[in-house]
C-alpha cells in the first residue's frame, strides 16, 4: 500500500514536472487565442481564383469549427499583399509581432510564399500555402514551419503531359510565362514529355502579363507541333486560348494543352472555346456528394462555385484547428507533428498525408472541359477522366531538394 | 523557303500584319489622347478606363438588352462620349485654369473609381464577347491565316483615324478647333463658343476611346483592368509621336505596332519594353517627339 502510493506519488510528480516543462516550452495555446492571418491577392489578376472568396472559405472553416478551440477563441485577420513579396513580408512581420498571429494561409504568388515562409520560420510560427504554385516551396525552399496544401507546378503538369503523350500527342510547342512559375512548369513539362517518348519541337517565353498572344500563337502554329502546351495562368491563359481559337489552331488539328487551370478561367472563357481542354486539378466541386455539399454552401454565400484553392483554404484551416485541438497547442512543431501522423481526409483531400518536406500529397484528377451540349448548367464544366493516386501525383521525395528530407 | 534574318518569310509577314493590327489600336487610342491634349491641354489618364467602359458597355448591352455588335459600335461611343461631356462640364472645367497636373490627378482618380466599381461587381477575370457572326472565320493570305475580325479591326480603325485627321485638318469645324487651341480669347471675340467646343472635343476624344473598346471586346477578355495596362503603352506612343500631333499619333501608333511585332519574332522577352526603349531614345534625341514642334 505504502509502496504503491509512493509509486503513484512518483508518477504524479513526474507527470506534473513533465507538464510544467512542456507548458513552459509549448503545449499550450499562446495568448489564449488562435489567430489566423489570411493574406492573398485580393484585387489583382489572381483575386478571382483565391482572393476575397478564399477568405469566405476560411471564415466558413472557423464557423464550422464553432469559433473556438479548447475554449479559446479563434480570430481571423486578412489583408491584400498585392502579389508583392515586400508588402507581404511587412504584413507578416506586423501580424506575428503585434497581432499574435499563429498561422498564415493563402499566400499567392510563389515569390510571396517563399518570402513569408522564411519569415515564419524565423518567428517560429506556422504557414499553410494554398494558392502559390511553384514546387520549390517544399523543395529547395522548404522549412519546418510551413506546408503546401493544394497543388503545385509538378502535380498539375507532369501527369497531364504524360497522359497527352500517351494519347498520341508526341511533338510539343511550349509557351510559358517568363517568370519563376512559368520556368518551373516548362522544366516539368519538358521532362515529362521527353521521358514518355515525346519531343519538344520549340518553345517560347512570353512576358507576364501579356494581352496579345497572336504573335506567339502564330509561331506555335508555324512549328507544326501536335500539342501547344500553355504554361501560363489566369488572364494570360484565357488570352492565349482565345487567340488560338481565333487563329484556327484547334480547328486545324493542333491541340492546346492548358496546364494550370482554375474553374474561374474556364467559366470566363466559355465552353465554346474551352471545350476539350485536358488538365490536372486538385479538386472539382461536382466530383462527389461530399464535395458538392460543401460547394453548395459556398455558392450560397458567394454566388459562384469555389475553385480548388478556395476549397483547399477550408481544408487547410480545418486541419490546422483539429491539430491545435488534439494537441492542445498552437506550437508549429506540435501542429506539424500531428498533421504528419494523421491522415488528411475530407471533402477536399482524398488519401492525403503530409510528407516530411511539408508537401501535403493527395489524389489529383485528370479532367476535361465539357462541350456546350454535355454541360447542364453554368458551372457544369468538367468531366473527371481519371484519378492520379496521391503517391504518384507529386514530385517523389527521392528527387527532393529539401533539407528536411534525408536523401 | 525565303528567310529574313533566320525567320521564314511567312512568319515574318504574319508578324508584320499582326503588328499593324495592334498598331491600329494604339493609333486609335493615342489619337483620342492627342486630340484632347491638343485642345484642352489635359493629360487624360481616364482614357484607358473609358476604353474599358466602351468594351463593358458593349458586353452588358449584348447580355441584358440584346444590342448586337454593329449597333453597339455606333451607340456605345455616343453613350460613353456623353459621359465624357458630363465629366468635362462638371469636373474638368472647374480645374481648367490650374496646372496640368491637377487634370492628370483628377482623370487618374476617375479611372480608379471606374475600375474599382466594375471590379466590385464583375471581378477581374472578365468575360468574353463573341465575334459577330458576319466576321467569324478567316482568310488564308498565303503567309498566314488572318481571322476576318482582325482584318476588320484594321480597316475600321484606319478609316476612323483618317476621318478624324480629315475633319481636324481639312474642315471648317477643324479650323475652329485648331484656332481655339492657338488663341481661345481671339476665337471667343469672333463669336465662336469656345467652351462648347472644348466640351465637344473632350466628348469626341472619349468616344474614340469607347469605339476602340468596342472593337477590342471580341479580341481580348472584357475586364475592368483591360484599359490600365494598355494606357501606359499608349502614352508612350503619344510621347514618341509628339504630344498634340494628330498625324503623329496615328503614324506612331502604327509604327510602334510594327516595332513590337518584330520584337516578338526576334526577342519576345523584350516585347513589353521595346516601346519604352524607343521612347527613351526619342526623348534623348528629339525631346518634342517625332512629329512634335520644337518649343
Amino acid at each position: 500500500m505504502n509502496n504503491k502510493s509512493s509509486v503513484f506519488k512518483k508518477r504524479a510528480l513526474v507527470a506534473v514536472m513533465a507538464s510544467l516543462m512542456a507548458a513552459s516550452a509549448k503545449a499550450e495555446i499562446s495568448d489564449d487565442k488562435v489567430v489566423i492571418g489570411y493574406m492573398d491577392d485580393m484585387s489583382g489578376p489572381y483575386s478571382d481564383l483565391a482572393g476575397p472568396a478564399g477568405q469566405t472559405a476560411v471564415e466558413m472553416a472557423i464557423e464550422d469549427f464553432g469559433g473556438e478551440v479548447n475554449g479559446k477563441p479563434i480570430e481571423l485577420i486578412s489583408s491584400d499583399h498585392r502579389n508583392d513579396p515586400a508588402v507581404a513580408s511587412n504584413l507578416a512581420r506586423e501580424w506575428m509581432d503585434q497581432d499574435a498571429v499563429d498561422m498564415i494561409t493563402g499566400l499567392n504568388a510563389s515569390s510571396v510564399a517563399i518570402a513569408v515562409s522564411k519569415l515564419v520560420e524565423e518567428k517560429n510560427k506556422f504557414a499553410m500555402v494554398t494558392t502559390a504554385a511553384a514546387d520549390s516551396i517544399t523543395g529547395e525552399h522548404c522549412t519546418p514551419n510551413h506546408v503546401h496544401w493544394v497543388y503545385d507546378t509538378f502535380a498539375v503538369s507532369d501527369a497531364a503531359a504524360r497522359a497527352i503523350v500517351e494519347q498520341g500527342g508526341e511533338s510539343w510547342f511550349l509557351m510559358s510565362s517568363d517568370y519563376a512559375f512559368g520556368h518551373a512548369m516548362e522544366a516539368a513539362v519538358e521532362n515529362a514529355v521527353e521521358e514518355s517518348g515525346g519531343t519538344i519541337a520549340g518553345k517560347i517565353r512570353h512576358p507576364f502579363p501579356t494581352d496579345d498572344f497572336s504573335s506567339y500563337i502564330l509561331q506555335a502554329q508555324g512549328s507544326g507541333a501536335d500539342i501547344i502546351g500553355l504554361a501560363s495562368a489566369g488572364s494570360d491563359l484565357i488570352n492565349a486560348i482565345k487567340t488560338a481559337y481565333q487563329f484556327g489552331v484547334p480547328q486545324s488539328g493542333q491541340t492546346l494543352a492548358s496546364l494550370m487551370v482554375f474553374i474561374t478561367d474556364m467559366h470566363s472563357l466559355g465552353l465554346d472555346v474551352a471545350q476539350g481542354t485536358q488538365f490536372v486539378t486538385g479538386w472539382y466541386w461536382d466530383m462527389d456528394d461530399q464535395a458538392r455539399e460543401w460547394a453548395e454552401r459556398f455558392q450560397e454565400r458567394e454566388g459562384r462555385m469555389p475553385t480548388m484553392i478556395q476549397a483547399g483554404n477550408y481544408s487547410a484551416v480545418t486541419h490546422y484547428l483539429q491539430a491545435v485541438e488534439a494537441t492542445g497547442s498552437d506550437d508549429p512543431e506540435d501542429v506539424r507533428q500531428y498533421l504528419m501522423e494523421n491522415p488528411i481526409e475530407d471533402f477536399f483531400a482524398r488519401n492525403g498525408r503530409l510528407r516530411e518536406d511539408g508537401r501535403m500529397v493527395h489524389d489529383m484528377y485528370l479532367a476535361e472541359v465539357k462541350s456546350p451540349e454535355e454541360s447542364t448548367g453554368e458551372w457544369d464544366l468538367y468531366e473527371i477522366k481519371s484519378t492520379i493516386p496521391a503517391e504518384e501525383a507529386f514530385r517523389p521525395l527521392s528527387e527532393s531538394q529539401c533539407d528536411l528530407v534525408n536523401n | 523557303m525565303t528567310m529574313i534574318f533566320g525567320v521564314p518569310l511567312a512568319v515574318f509577314m504574319g508578324q508584320l500584319m499582326l503588328g499593324l493590327i495592334n498598331g491600329a489600336f494604339y493609333a486609335l487610342l493615342s489619337l483620342g489622347l492627342a486630340v484632347i491634349f491638343g485642345l484642352l491641354k489635359i493629360i487624360n489618364f481616364a482614357h484607358g478606363a473609358q476604353y474599358m467602359l466602351g468594351a463593358f458597355a458593349a458586353l452588358l448591352g449584348l447580355q441584358y438588352l440584346g444590342i448586337n455588335y454593329w449597333v453597339a459600335l455606333l451607340l456605345v461611343p455616343l453613350v460613353v462620349g456623353a459621359l465624357g461631356v458630363v465629366i468635362e462640364r462638371t469636373l474638368l472645367r472647374r480645374i481648367a485654369h490650374l496646372d496640368h497636373l491637377y487634370g492628370l490627378l483628377l482623370t487618374y482618380g476617375l479611372a480608379l473609381i471606374f475600375e474599382g466599381t466594375l471590379i466590385n461587381f464583375f471581378g477581374v477575370s472578365g468575360s468574353s464577347y463573341p465575334v459577330p457572326e458576319a466576321l467569324q472565320g478567316g482568310v488564308n493570305l498565303g503567309f498566314m491565316f488572318l481571322p476576318l475580325y482582325r482584318g476588320w479591326v484594321l480597316v475600321a480603325a484606319l478609316v476612323v483615324c483618317l476621318g478624324t485627321w480629315f475633319m481636324i485638318e481639312r474642315t471648317r469645324l477643324g479650323a475652329y478647333l485648331r484656332a481655339g487651341t492657338e488663341n481661345p480669347a481671339l476665337m471667343q471675340a469672333f463669336g465662336v463658343n469656345v467652351p462648347q467646343l472644348i466640351t465637344l472635343t473632350y466628348g469626341f476624344g472619349v468616344a474614340l476611346a469607347a469605339f476602340a473598346g468596342v472593337l477590342a471586346a471580341p479580341l481580348y477578355p472584357v475586364s475592368p483592368t483591360m484599359g490600365s495596362s494598355l494606357l501606359i503603352v499608349v502614352f508612350a506612343v503619344v510621347v514618341i509621336g509628339g504630344m498634340g500631333s494628330i498625324l503623329g499619333a496615328v503614324l506612331t501608333g502604327l509604327g510602334m505596332g510594327l516595332v513590337e511585332g518584330l520584337t516578338k519574332v526576334y526577342y519576345p522577352e523584350a516585347a513589353n519594353t521595346v516601346i519604352f526603349l524607343v521612347m527613351i531614345l526619342v526623348l534623348m534625341l528629339r525631346p518634342a517627339g517625332l512629329f512634335g514642334k520644337e518649343a
